[in-house]
């Protein structure tokens, strides 16, 4: 069994085309290498001008024509089905962003990493919180960007028991090639234990527990070390200068502070880091989510 | 072709110093300043591909940080397509053989092309003062997407304002070579007389002057979005990153037949005269290369099957895209075609022309996988992807440039190079280059996407491979490189037609006179390649 229904389209489309692509590489490769020695200046000594032959020039039109609409075609019966999910899909919320995917199941929960039940069909609703990604389950072979602003989908059914790669395919910066995460096709029943058991009890903060959930963590470390922003150590109380309505001032930060760059981030940028690059978490965080982000970051000494 | 004519003083004798170069107007001099410019960038550009491969050869963080990966791909990115191939051939070749190929002593507008060289020569600097001002060099990879390429701090704008003016230098050169082909050809030449060199840069030229206005206001709707904040692509500020898409590939998939179509012309060139034989299908060999250039408008719309596009739009662009392989293949088979019943001399031109026919092949073949769309969404953004455009634009367009630089050596510069060493790096550089590339392709089938600074451990041997290739090529093309540089030195002096060609560069003196001809070249009869001790076919 194929590890989704989109295997074997793909997989047809791809192998027929690269078989007569090494057809005609062997064929072509070989007829020259022997031209060369058949036809050297020792072995024919007297060329020949040979200025056309419409015969020839028919066939090698009309070979090529019949070949390249017959990978169009299985390139096109492979690849329609993916534009429409079926009606009784299972849906789920995919979310990309700076450099983190977590999915989230219409009952609510949320995971870093997508479970679905074996031959279900899936249907994500992709949505994009920053810039492009690509969500790629090489696997399954599908593939389909993530575009801010836009409701794309895609669909597939798992056929096969077992964890799939996820991987990011179109370039989102720093740590492109570290957006990973897998999907796990598992038996109906455990599903849907899997579905209701709380997310793993953890003793952490909840402000950390944010932090991790909304790919804070992508860019700002807790230890000290720079990675796309500034780190979170140490950071209330810290002097920074910052840009503010393009004036360069010196600023200690404090509660309010990190409040409004959390909900605007435009409106002020760190000296030395990349600016724009934060999204807005206004609508995403509560005032709640935000004090228990600041509770957490208080810690960080 | 008295050997009196000897004794004129070659285009390099007749002014010398550094001025009399760069602000010399013969077309001549001016190939050469491109030659020279375009070989730098091409080193520099190579340089940064090996540090990838580097990088690359183990998975985890080994030399150079993830943001530095990110910025050396998009400046080797930015420098191979805007620096390197697109300007390669035309400008290189293309200014210093097409007046000579067409029997005249200049092309239409000296100025304007002594202008596109420093229009080239700024853009390149732009390009360069990435590395000085601001936060480092894009790291966006050279498509520019947006909205990344809007939120990022490192200076697109610097970049995307180099291939602006880069740009413009490509514009005037196709605009004078057009002019040029129209008007300037020798007295007796119709287009069906001309080389098929010429021809090829006819229609690469025409895209050069009407693809290339619509990157450059794209970019420029860019800088205005990073800088003044006009919500163009950015959808949290009220654009659409699919139109920006959309416009990018408008040029940059006709931009693929700028860097193709004038590799095919100077394999044209090199097949008949190594063959000794009259090319098989001129007319066929040179309306394809039109229709190359007009169907390749309509296919923009294939780098894009992933991103959301309607069934409709994916099946028409699919559908163009396999047309573009008949015309393709048609070339293929004509030079083919135009070995059979050759007298073949096998010289390391020739050797880099079946080079390029092989490489090509894998390119093009590859092409066809990721134009058939379920195979596409597979392989979209994974180094299958990266293996196919090598492929098409290292191992074609890239070896036709070398061949070309073989052949018209000794019309260049008058001199030989020594044969067996250009046999060897030639062999060296065709392993190391299938060795560097093919793995690329299986591991795109396997799934790695391109881009990536680390890999999954399944990547791991074939990445080492790759690396590998990577050496083996460098040595090649050092190899090459510092053959070539030899021969200029020799004593020895070579022949004015060392392949016994017949078209029209072979006809003057080697290196030729300023003004190209002391008596008007007489037109072979019956056309371009009609070797006169071939039999008739
Ligand atoms: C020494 C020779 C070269 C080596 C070792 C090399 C290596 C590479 C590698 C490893 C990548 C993929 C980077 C990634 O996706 O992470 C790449 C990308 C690229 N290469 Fe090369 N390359 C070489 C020559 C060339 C040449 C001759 C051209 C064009 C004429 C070229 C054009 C490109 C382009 C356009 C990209 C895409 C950059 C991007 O993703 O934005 N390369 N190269
Ligand atoms: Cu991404």
């Amino acid at each position: 069994m194929n590890a989704s229904n989109f295997v074997e389209g793909v997989d047809f489309s791809m192998y027929l085309i690269l078989s007569i692509s090494v057809f005609f590489l062997v064929g072509i490769t070989v007829v020259m290498i022997y031209f060369l020695f058949r036809y050297s200046k020792k072995n024919n000594p007297v060329a020949t001008n040979i200025t056309h032959n419409t015969y020839l020039e028919v066939v090698w039109t009309i070979i090529p024509t019949i070949l390249v609409l017959i990978m169009f075609w299985y390139g096109w019966t492979g690849y329609k089905p993916m534009l429409t999910a079926p009606d009784d899909a299972m849906e789920i919320d995919a979310i990309g962003q700076m450099w983190k995917w977590s999915f989230s199941y219409p009952d609510g929960k949320v995971s870093d990493s997508l479970v679905i039940p074996i031959d279900k069909p899936v249907k994500l609703n992709l949505i994009s919180k920053d810039v492009l990604h690509s969500l790629f389950i090489p696997a399954f072979r599908v593939k389909q960007d993530v575009v801010p602003g836009k409701d794309y989908m895609m669909w597939f059914t798992g056929q096969k028991l077992g964890t799939y790669d996820i991987l990011c395919a179109e370039y989102c910066g720093q740590l492109h090639s570290y957006m990973l995460s897998t999907v796990s096709v598992v038996e109906q029943e455990n599903f849907d234990n899997w579905l209701v058991s709380s997310p793993d009890t953890s003793n952490d903060h909840p402000g950390l527990t944010l932090l991790k959930n909304n790919a804070c963590l992508s860019c700002h470390t807790r230890d000290g070390s720079r990675l796309v922003g500034p780190s979170f150590k140490n950071l209330i109380g810290r002097t920074e200068i910052i840009v503010r309505d393009g004036n360069e001032e010196e600023i200690v930060v404090d509660n309010q502070y990190i409040i409004n760059k959390i909900k605007v981030p435009s409106s002020v940028s760190v000296v030395g880091y990349p600016s724009g690059l934060m999204t807005p978490y206004g609508e995403i965080l509560s005032d709640d989510d935000i004090n228990n982000i600041i509770d957490y970051i208080s810690t960080l000494k | 072709m008295t050997d009196s004519s000897v004794s004129q003083p070659n285009f390099f004798e007749v002014k010398k110093g550094l001025f009399s170069w760069i602000f010399s107007l013969d077309h001549k001099r001016i190939g050469l300043l491109y030659l020279y410019s375009v070989g730098s960038f091409f080193l520099v550009g190579a340089a940064l591909g090996v540090l990838m491969r580097l990088e690359l050869f183990n998975p985890g963080a080994d030399l150079i940080e993830a943001k530095t990966y990110n910025q050396v791909f998009t400046l080797h990115g930015v420098i191979m397509i805007f620096l390197f191939i697109i300007p390669s051939i035309p400008a290189v070749f293309g200014n210093f053989f097409l007046p000579i190929m067409l029997g005249t002593d200049d092309v239409a507008f000296p100025r304007l092309n002594l202008l596109s060289w420093w229009l080239y020569v700024l853009g390149a600097l732009f390009a360069l003062s990435t590395l000085v001002f601001g936060d480092g060099p894009a790291d966006t990879g050279w498509t520019f997407y947006a909205p990344y390429s809007v939120k990022t701090g490192t200076n697109v704008s610097m970049s995307v304002l180099a291939a602006f003016i880069l740009g413009f230098s490509s514009i005037l050169t196709g605009l004078n070579f057009i002019v040029t082909i129209h008007r300037l050809r020798a007295p007796g030449m119709g287009f069906n007389q001309m080389p098929l060199f010429a021809w090829a840069l006819y229609a690469t030229s025409w895209i050069q002057l009407l693809a290339t206005p619509i990157i450059g206001i794209t970019l420029l709707m860019i800088v205005a979005e990073r800088m003044l904040g006009i919500g163009l692509f950015d959808p949290s500020i009220g654009g659409d990153p699919i139109l920006y898409q959309h416009l990018f590939w408008i040029y940059s998939h006709p931009a693929v037949y700028i860097m193709a179509l004038p590799a095919m012309g100077i394999v044209s060139e090199i097949i008949p005269t190594f063959a000794q034989r009259t090319i098989f299908g001129y007319k066929a060999i040179a309306y394809s290369s039109l229709a190359i250039a007009f169907v390749g408008y309509f296919v923009w719309g294939h780098h894009m099957f992933t991103s959301g596009m309607s069934g409709p739009a994916a099946y028409i662009f699919s559908i163009l895209t396999f047309f573009v392989a008949i015309p393709t293949s048609i070339k293929v088979f004509n030079w083919l075609a135009t070995m059979y019943k050759g007298s073949i001399n096998v010289q390391v031109p020739l050797l880099y022309a079946v080079a390029f026919i092989f490489n090509f092949l894998i390119g093009g073949l590859t092409g066809l996988v990721v134009g058939a769309l379920a195979a596409d969404v597979h392989l979209h953004d994974t180094y299958f992807v990266v293996g196919h455009f090598h492929y098409v634009m290292f191992g074609g367009t890239g070896f036709a440039f070398f061949g070309a630089l073989h052949y018209w050596y000794p019309k260049i510069w008058g001199k030989m190079y020594n044969k067996l060493i250009a046999n060897i790096a030639f062999a060296i550089l065709f392993i190391g280059f299938n060795t560097l590339y093919f793995p690329m392709l299986i591991l795109g089938i396997k799934g790695m996407p391109r881009r990536y600074y680390d890999y999954l451990p399944e990547f791991h041997t074939l990445n080492q491979i790759s690396t590998v290739g990577s050496w083996i090529l460098i040595i090649g093309l050092l190899l090459m490189i510092f053959n070539l540089f030899k021969g200029y030195f020799s004593k020895q002096k070579a022949p004015a037609n060392p392949w016994n060609g017949i078209t029209l560069e072979w006809q003057t003196q080697s290196p030729p006179t300023l003004y190209n001809f002391d008596k008007a070249p007489e037109l072979v009869e019956g056309g371009p390649y009609n070797y006169p001790n071939a039999m008739k076919g």
